[in-house]
């Protein structure tokens, strides 16, 4: 292993992290909800539905951010180097897994371990090492 | 109000998203290449959302009701199931293939670049297989 100096941004990261930190607490103070993203969106396919109000609005937030982010000089660049097959089973698995798993990143990785939950913890352990492991055989073993 | 609130949380988590590169696929790979050119970034963003969010759910811990009035709802302590971990490990794959998760692939549909609406469009596509496993098992409990 070696550091990647040039794209490490410890700085801007920890800042947007504490950005992060805030919006989960303003949602779980005022609405009483967690800043899960899959679960606010799956909750959406869920029936009866009976809160799609607040759903919607924080998921309109996320994606109208990219707005805010230009206005604050510091416009959203995604790389994406996936081809669209990897782009279509990622999705898929993404959707399922998160599902199943009743979070992801933000509901287990930062709401869940925020709170103190095992089972968030195991959950993002586990997510964690699938992905190191799916990065290492797609780089390191068919790539190479 | 709470519509406004929700709004605003979303607009500030996705902005953290962005700050924070987050929202930026190549470099969650980067995290996640452990082999390769390492870049610790994911994880500065870690600790600074459980820095505040341990503060955030401490105080709604204490609470019965939100600021707004609403039911505080906070998941009970479940337990370690085979669900949570298979889940979690396929969510973990797609992560790993494609470097987005759900928040940053929303931030990036936002941003008009069209693999993350066909992401998206996938997540909706599994997450609604969730949903149709879900209730054929309910009918099958039922019958």
């Amino acid at each position: 292993m070696s550091i990647d100096l040039v794209n490490f941004t410890p700085l801007l990261s920890l800042a947007g992290g504490l950005a992060i930190g805030v919006a989960a607490t303003v949602l779980i103070l005022f609405n009483g909800r967690i800043a899960g993203i899959s679960g606010i969106l799956g909750g959406l396919l869920t029936l009866p539905r009976s809160d799609s109000a607040w759903r919607t609005a924080f998921l309109a937030g996320l994606v109208g951010a990219p707005v805010l982010a230009v206005l604050a000089g510091h416009p959203a660049r995604p790389d994406i180097e996936a081809g669209w097959g990897e782009i279509l089973v990622a999705g898929l698995l993404v959707g399922i897994g998160t599902r199943y798993a009743s979070g992801c990143t933000s509901g287990h990785g930062v709401c869940g371990i925020s709170r103190g939950a095992i089972r968030s913890l195991v959950a993002t352990a586990t997510f964690m090492a699938a992905g190191f492991l799916t990065v290492f055989v797609q780089r390191h073993l068919i790539g190479a | 109000m709470f519509v406004v609130t929700a709004l605003c949380a979303g607009l500030l988590f996705g902005f953290g998203l962005i700050v924070s590169g987050m929202a930026n696929p190549a470099k969650v790979l980067g995290f996640l290449d452990l082999a390769g050119q390492w870049d610790p970034s994911l994880a500065f963003v870690m600790i600074g959302a459980i820095a505040v969010g341990a503060i955030g759910f401490a105080l709604a811990k204490r609470r019965k009701k939100s600021l707004l009035g609403l039911p505080m709802q906070l998941p009970a302590a479940g337990a370690v199931t085979l669900r949570l971990v298979l889940g979690s490990a396929a969510f973990g794959v797609g992560w790993g293939l494609a470097g987005f998760c759900p928040g940053p692939a929303l931030v990036a549909l936002g941003a008009g670049y069209l693999k993350a609406w066909g992401f998206v469009g996938a997540m909706l596509v599994g997450m609604a297989i969730f949903e149709l496993l879900e209730r054929t098992k309910a009918g099958w409990r039922r019958a």
